[in-house]
């Protein structure tokens, strides 16, 4: 391995802590660090105001802080191609759409990487919470050491050959640590909020951005045998297992939605936080990544995770070819979402993850989940 | 690593015989201009003497020359001042499609309220026809406003012509002469212009000074309100060391003007030979009409923030276009009206423009390192 100083790291700066103490500690390292900022999403609006133009501003204040080299780079147009693109088939399909696995598939670690290795970098480096371990010939992509903020989950679609590219400066830390970090060196970026949400969403109404885009479709709330109980805005903007703003009164326990009919646009609503309806015993899953570089042929027992910041769940994978397995929950699991990554992991090794596409009870696919 | 600067069309460095004329203004001559005492008038001395280097040099009167903040301001003064000046002989605007955004902005603007604007097209080399203007010329036009030089190919446009064209029209004319002052004759008779922008960092002198040459006569509303200085026209307490440095440029540039010329087109030459030799596909955008200071290349197939990053990465400071707030590159209207939306030059274009900073030496190093970073990026994609 090359020295330090001779070896190029460009760092991923969004404008926020992460990414800001992960360029820090490249730096004390000793590392050629370039920082850059990602434009992928313009959100200018009427004023002319934009949140990107406020995060480069941070960038600039770090990486003037660090003294390091900072330039910004334009994935507006692939972004769009790649990932928002997606994000509206899905939701058109009445699928739940996860874009920031597909964000970090197509764009982070592969545009951008592009872009970094063009620059002569040696690694990307970005803010993630995950690690990287070099095992013989293989790199193990394992969990952020902070439990609470381990991000491989939506990293679960990185191959070896990205795996053996990227860094990931603050996979052995926890958050308050790096807050820490941020704070003894008085980073501009210290105190600033975490962003929350889908990025290009932002803070702003998801049903009205949404509405910008895809037609809403009003239409019936009914119970699965047919009784109806409501008018939904349109399917997109519930999700399985959601309970809040369906505004259906009445006796007994709460009412929360348990499917989708796409074809006559009707939303299943049932009784219940654990209403039957929502449990399933088992998944496919296409697309799948397997992380450590080869598909194995044979069934196995690992955990998995259905959704972010879930407890893993034990389950056995057998795969039918190479992108394709069939996943089966050891106990019952509620609300697994077509359109949501599967990510599958052994102890701390993330294993790879796929997108779910069927959702399996007593041998058969359920068609009411949309 | 010494980084070669190749971005003097963005700003140039300063001379210092510019900065050794102002430290002694600075530090005092600190009085008021329009200050009724000695104080006040030691200033006004510095700042008269100053206007009158400057009309000097383009065969203005001294009363012409109004002072500004820069280019920027000069140019609104100029397309915004004009316009509401006149608008009692009509409101039909003529520019075109490669003006600085100092005047299409302004021109938007006016079209918001309630002004008609007509913009020019330009051809593969960046000019406009003497024929396109004839035919969008009307009875209600009020202003035509056409660069000199444009500040990201280097292109010169037919200004004496398109001033002979006007002089039996009402409409005023202007020029933005930024990128043209010291690179070409500049007469405001001969080219029969109303109202011509000048900028001083552009040619050494100092940033946050220019002036606006506006004939007698021209009717002129001031866009900021204040005191009466400028003969009423730019408010606001003069920059006297500014003034001061922006002559003292301007002096400079006059005393070794073809010498400095021949020096430039040996530096463009050297450089665009440099690279030839070392095999790299490239292409001028923009045809033969053009300045010694500026040359924008394309490099097929390459994009150019990867370009421009790798430069920079490697020493090397050009740029092209402008950059958005957020810091990425914004695709460049010049080329954009040049060779139509779509086309593959306009996101792979870079301008590299020559100047104080730069010797022999520097050019033929830095093509070199231009080379070695195409060489790179054309192996790799």
């Amino acid at each position: 391995m090359k020295d330090p100083k001779d070896t190029r790291v460009v760092v991923g700066m969004s404008g926020g802590v992460d990414s800001s103490v992960a360029a820090l500690l490249l730096k004390e390292q000793g590392y050629d660090v370039v920082g850059i900022f990602m434009k992928n999403w313009d959100d200018t609006d009427e004023n002319g105001v934009c949140t990107a133009t406020e995060d480069y501003e941070d960038v600039i204040r770090v990486c003037n802080q660090l003294d390091i080299p900072y330039y910004a780079v334009n994935f507006e147009k692939q972004y769009w191609d790649k990932v928002f693109t997606y994000f509206l088939n899905e939701y058109k399909a009445g699928r739940t759409p996860n874009p920031d696995v597909m964000c970090n598939k197509e764009i982070k670690f592969k545009a951008f990487l592009d872009h970094a290795m063009s620059l002569g970098a040696d690694y990307l480096a970005t803010g993630h919470y995950a690690q990287v371990r070099k095992n013989g010939d293989r790199y193990e992509m394992l969990r952020g050491k902070d439990n609470n903020k381990d991000q491989t989950y939506f990293l679960n679609q990185l191959s070896q050959d990205v795996l053996s590219k990227v860094m990931f400066p603050l996979g052995h830390l926890d958050k308050s640590e790096v807050r820490d970090v941020a704070k003894e060196h008085d980073l501009a970026t210290a105190t600033k909020k975490d962003s929350t949400g889908i990025c290009f969403i932002g803070e702003r109404n998801f049903k009205e951005f949404l509405s910008q885009y895809l037609p809403a479709q009003p239409g019936n709330m009914e119970t699965m045998e047919g009784e109806v109980k409501g008018k939904h805005d349109g399917l997109m903007y519930y999700t399985l297992g959601q309970r809040q703003g369906l505004g259906i009164g009445g006796p007994g326990e709460p009412w929360f939605v348990v499917g989708k009919n796409v074809e006559d646009n009707i939303l299943y609503v049932g009784q219940g936080y654990h209403n039957d309806l929502l449990y399933s015993d088992g998944l496919e899953a296409s697309e799948i990544n397997w992380a450590l570089g080869e598909a194995p042929t044979e069934a196995f027992t690992c955990t998995a995770k259905f959704r972010y910041r879930q407890e893993d769940t034990p389950v056995t994978v057998t795969p039918v070819d190479e992108t394709h397995a069939k996943v089966e929950f050891h106990e019952p699991q509620r609300a697994v979402t077509p359109g949501q990554a599967v990510v599958l992991y052994d102890n701390e090794v993330c294993l790879g993850g796929g997108t779910i596409d069927e959702i399996v009870k007593n041998n058969e696919y359920i068609s009411y989940v949309g | 690593m010494n980084p070669i600067y190749f971005d003097h069309a963005a700003t140039a460095p300063i001379s210092n015989e510019v900065v050794e004329a102002m430290v002694p203004v600075m530090q005092d001559v600190y009085g008021n201009p329009s200050s009724v005492h000695s104080f006040g008038r030691k200033a006004r001395k510095i700042l008269d003497d100053a206007r009158n280097v400057l009309a000097t040099s383009i065969g203005a009167q001294e009363k012409d020359i109004i002072f500004t903040s820069g280019g920027t301001e000069a140019d609104n003064l100029a397309v915004m001042g004009a316009a509401k000046g006149n608008q009692h002989l009509g409101k039909h605007i003529i520019t075109t499609a490669i003006e600085h955004h100092a005047v299409l902005h302004p021109a938007e603007q006016l079209e918001v309220e309630g002004f008609e604007v007509t913009y020019l097209p330009v051809n593969e080399a960046g000019l406009i026809s003497i024929d396109d203007l004839k035919a969008e010329l009307r009875e209600d036009t009020i202003l035509v406003s056409v660069m000199y030089v444009n500040n990201e190919t280097g292109s010169i446009q037919p200004i004496a012509e398109i001033g002979a064209t006007l002089a039996e029209h009402q409409a005023l004319f202007h020029t933005d002469a930024v990128q043209a002052y010291g690179a070409l004759p500049l007469q405001v008779d001969a080219l029969n212009v109303d109202l011509l922008t000048l900028s001083a960092h552009k040619i050494n002198g100092p940033k946050g000074i220019g002036a606006l040459y506006a004939k007698d006569g021209v009717s002129l509303h001031p866009q900021q309100h204040g005191g009466e200085q400028e003969r009423k026209r730019r408010p606001g307490t003069e920059n006297t060391a500014a003034a001061h440095g922006f002559a003292k440029a301007v002096e400079l540039m006059k005393e070794n003007q073809k010498e400095r010329l021949q020096t430039h087109k040996r530096y463009k030459k050297l450089f665009l030979d440099t690279l030839k030799e070392e095999e790299i596909d490239f292409a001028i955008n923009g045809g033969r009409i053009n300045v010694p200071t500026i040359v924008n290349l394309h490099f097929p197939g390459l994009n150019v923030e990867t370009l421009l990053t790798n430069f920079d990465l490697d020493g090397i400071a050009a740029s092209s276009g402008s950059a958005c707030t957020a810091g990425s590159v914004e695709p460049s209207h010049v080329l954009r009206a040049m060779f139509g939306e779509g086309d593959e030059r306009i996101t792979s274009s870079v301008r590299f423009s020559f100047g104080l900073a730069n010797t022999e030496e520097n050019v033929q190093e830095g093509a070199r390192k231009v080379a070695k970073v195409i060489r790179r990026l054309t192996k790799t994609s």
